[in-house]
């Protein structure tokens, strides 16, 4: 018990320590997920990179919050944390899907500062190793031919970016995606393994998260990835959707957000310490580490990108016939 | 062959003093965490990982310290099941059941020493079944699909009918109330948000470990508080410290039984250390027949939930380690743990990072040791902490909880709804509803749900998948069996006594 409350008094003490000197000082960077998935990656990444290049004195502080793809993060740091110039929220591609589809509250893509994405992974579309599929227009023309043998898994709902690239590959093919079948997984890991256990033929999932899955030895092949160019590393040799004719572009990039009262000046001080970071070869080395394929923007160049991307969303998921959140 | 030699190798990794030392740590902290009520092995790791990453432990040593908390918590939640009757963490609500009647009854002692000893088999047997069947039961993991998941999840409901008890309206109330709680949140079939009432905090449901200390914990303080005249709570151990060994033999069959359901129903993805317990506890009082005194005392209620949640929580590991899938709660946090060292667990782990996975089982035979050592002698060093008087201790486990449920999600809202469900569950209890339906129809729920539509999503509506596959029959079958056969056998019984009366 002593050692516990010693832990609890230690974790409420830094809890109080914050909100003192400049941006920089004692940070903290939310992650709005459990320990362990990516949003914990995108802040570790931020952390040893940050400590590495030594633009930080002490080390960053991780915090977990949580909730609808970083929703409760979104509302908390909006209401409640608006101006606390230190504390660094990580978001995704996902976060900001939701965003899009009202999932948010009452908050939309302009409540927040975007301060730098630091990198990104890619859609990609996965069969299993000895599946008879061996690329986009096999895999069309086996939609078309029977819809029902091919079942996509997915490690999210419908209107979730797993359903909206199975939706694109759908509609891209002209098939109307609501007659394809379609099945959410709890995370990509039970996707994967459905899509070994033959219980589902395609998986339409990542591309980080299917070479790592292949480098531990899944039985797991990618027919697309769906990126603007070839990526790096060992998916060199799987062609792009484009390549094959599909006109489809899945990035879903990873970065962070602060608060809407942060000042200007500390924004700028932020976005700059980010672009000098993500300038060094020990930050590239640290994100490959992590499975993200080059993307670095910040400052007003991500703000803008952002929003693009977020209208972009919107449009899809109106097409699509999904809700979606009103712009002010 | 190969594995023995896999596995030698592995000891010698476990047994470096390094590693020997942080599997002592691990093992005493995780007593502790899981005597705790409201902590339990989610907690305990996840607040020990960042700690480890810290500390820059290799990945081996770190996962070795995870394991052994997590081990440690799954025989420290007994401890508080028995002498306090509040379970130390989910894995031990159903050792509360005869565990704390055991304590009443004058028998504190021999409850918490059968407990560690079929806790400390459950754990052998299950990591001996790591060693044996890893790769076999990869193979057999994959054939689960939906329709597999959901015949399982009828299977365990159908076991749960066995623990309905004296009041079977009541106990179905209650696990009819958790089911409603599980259908609260993000639809994850549709992306729909379901009975949030808009509120982003609803959005991911509500936490399992808000339910349970609501219901558990908070509901407990309520009771403690409203009887603050009488000594409720803490049972001193007095009398015989140890179990005898008939009571050893009694128990054996049933210890070895348990052990291997919760073993099994660890390695299934999803089903947890919860489940197997109560699996196990309901198996073996409808095994008993009137000849079981199951609620008010059994010692094999004891001996059957400890054996089967230590057992689950080491079967957990194997899905962790051969698919990257994990078990439990505690092993997704461990996956976690792994992917900072940039290591992804999946088949290929056992030929790539041998130390690592074989190290790691070493690790559990000698932790197991180690914590059965910690277990029996030094229990009373344990129950030091749960000797406070009622007075310090009630606002020290709302104290204790509160920070286990912040440290989940860091927002004051899952306070408010612990302590929300807190005084639902005390107003349900004084009812004498029972608490453990509404857990198991709360964890049970989702994953039913969830399964049985995505089955029917891969057939469009056709409910032929349900059972198509070999495994989804022989669920049925068992399903079925547990509903049906023992009111047969207790008819059977009636009428033999009839007979033998007449």
């Amino acid at each position: 018990m002593n050692r516990k409350a010693a832990l609890m008094t230690l974790v409420l003490a830094c809890a109080a320590a914050t909100a003192v000197a400049g941006p920089l000082d004692k940070t903290e960077c939310i992650a709005p997920a459990k320990p362990g998935g990516g949003f914990d990656l995108t802040c570790k990444l931020a952390q040893s990179s940050l400590m590495q290049g030594k633009f930080v004195a002490d080390p960053m502080r991780i915090t977990y919050m949580p909730g609808g793809i970083g929703a409760v993060a979104y509302n908390a740091i909006v209401a409640q944390r608006p101006a606390e110039a230190n504390t660094i929220v990580a978001f995704s591609g996902g976060s900001l899907l939701n965003l899009a589809q009202g999932k948010f509250g009452r908050y939309n893509e302009n409540d927040v500062h975007w301060l730098a994405a630091v990198g990104s992974d890619f859609g990609a579309i996965i069969v299993a190793e000895g599946s008879p599929l061996k690329s986009m227009k096999d895999l069309v023309a086996a939609v078309k031919a029977d819809p029902t043998k091919v079942v996509f898994g997915a490690g999210g709902t419908v209107g979730s970016q797993d359903w909206m690239k199975a939706a694109l590959t759908a509609r891209s093919a002209g098939l109307n995606p609501k007659s394809m079948r379609f099945v959410a997984f709890e995370g990509g890991g039970e996707a994967i393994t459905a899509l070994q256990g033959g219980h589902v033929q395609v998986y339409s999932g990542d591309a980080s998260e299917a070479e790592q899955q292949m480098k531990a030895g899944a039985k797991i092949r990618v027919l697309a990835v769906m990126s603007d160019k070839r990526l790096e590393g060992s998916l060199a040799g799987v062609p792009t959707a484009k390549e094959q004719g599909f006109d489809i572009e899945w990035p879903i990039i990873r970065g962070f957000y602060v608060g809407p009262k942060v000042s200007d000046a500390d924004y700028k001080v932020w976005a700059d310490t980010f672009s000098k970071m993500m300038a060094t070869p020990e930050f590239n080395k640290l994100r490959v580490e992590r499975g993200l394929f080059p993307f670095a923007k910040t400052g007003p160049e991500l703000d803008a990108y952002v929003k693009a991307r977020v209208a972009y969303y919107r449009t899809l998921a109106k097409d699509f016939g999904l809700n979606v959140a009103v712009a002010k | 062959m190969d594995t023995l030699q896999f596995l030698l190798g592995g000891f010698a990794v476990a047994l470096t003093p390094q590693n020997l030392m942080v599997a002592a740590t691990g093992a005493f902290i995780g007593t502790i965490v899981g005597m705790l009520p409201g902590l339990g092995p989610i907690n305990g790791v996840a607040i020990l990982m960042p700690l480890a990453f810290a500390l820059k432990l290799p990945p081996e040593t770190a996962l070795i310290l995870l394991a052994a908390v997590y081990m440690g918590c799954e025989y420290g939640g007994r401890i508080s099941s028995i002498l306090l009757n509040v379970p130390g963490d989910a894995g031990a609500i159903m050792t509360a059941l005869d565990g704390h009647p055991m304590a009443k009854n004058g028998l504190a002692g021999v409850a918490l020493s059968i407990s560690a000893w079929s806790s400390f088999i459950g754990a052998l047997i299950a990591t001996v079944g790591i060693v044996l069947f890893a790769p076999l039961l990869a193979r057999w993991a994959l054939a689960f699909g939906p329709a597999e998941y959901f015949a399982l999840m009828c299977f365990a409901f159908a076991c749960i009918t066995g623990l309905m008890g004296d009041a079977p309206v009541k106990a179905a109330l209650a696990a009819v109330i958790g089911l409603s709680l599980s259908t609260v949140g993000l639809d994850s079939n549709s992306g729909v948000y379901r009975f949030t009432g808009g509120d982003v905090h609803l959005s991911d449901g509500i936490q399992f470990i808000v339910v349970v200390i609501g219901v558990f914990s908070v509901s407990e303080i309520l009771l403690m508080l409203e009887q603050h005249r009488s000594s409720a709570g803490l049972i001193h151990i007095s009398g015989r410290k140890l179990f005898n060994l008939k009571e050893m033999a009694f128990t054996w069959w049933c210890t070895l039984r348990s052990s291997v359901v919760g073993f099994v129903v660890g390695v299934l993805p999803g089903a947890g250390a919860t489940i197997a317990s109560a699996m196990t506890y309901s198996m073996e009082k409808r095994l008993a027949g009137p000849d079981g005194h199951f609620g008010d005392g059994d010692i094999r209620g004891v001996a059957a939930p400890e054996a089967a949640n230590n057992a689950s929580a080491a079967g957990s590991f194997v899905p962790m380690l051969t698919l990257g899938v994990p078990g439990s709660g505690t092993t997704a946090v461990m996956v976690g743990a792994l992917s900072l060292y940039n290591i992804t667990p999946g088949p290929a782990l056992f030929t790539q990072n041998p130390t690592l996975v074989w190290g790691l089982i070493a690790s559990l035979f000698i932790a197991n040791v180690m914590l059965l050592v910690i277990n029996i002698p030094m229990v009373g060093v344990f129950t030091k902490v749960l000797r406070l008087p009622n007075w310090a201790l009630a606002p020290g486990i709302l104290a204790v909880s509160a920070v286990g449920v912040f440290s989940v999600h860091a927002t004051t809202f899952d306070l408010m709804l612990m302590s929300g469900l807190g005084m639902v569950g005390y107003l349900l209890r004084k009812q004498g509803m029972p608490m453990a339906p509404l857990i198991l129809g709360f964890v049970l729920g989702d994953l039913m749900e969830q399964n049985l539509r995505r089955a029917l999503s891969i057939t469009n509506g056709e409910l032929g998948i349900l059972v198509e596959s070999p495994i989804s029959i022989g669920l049925w079958i068992g399903a079925v069996a547990m509903v049906v056969v023992p009111p047969l056998m207790r008819l059977r019984a009636h009428r033999m006594q009839a007979a033998d009366a007449a």
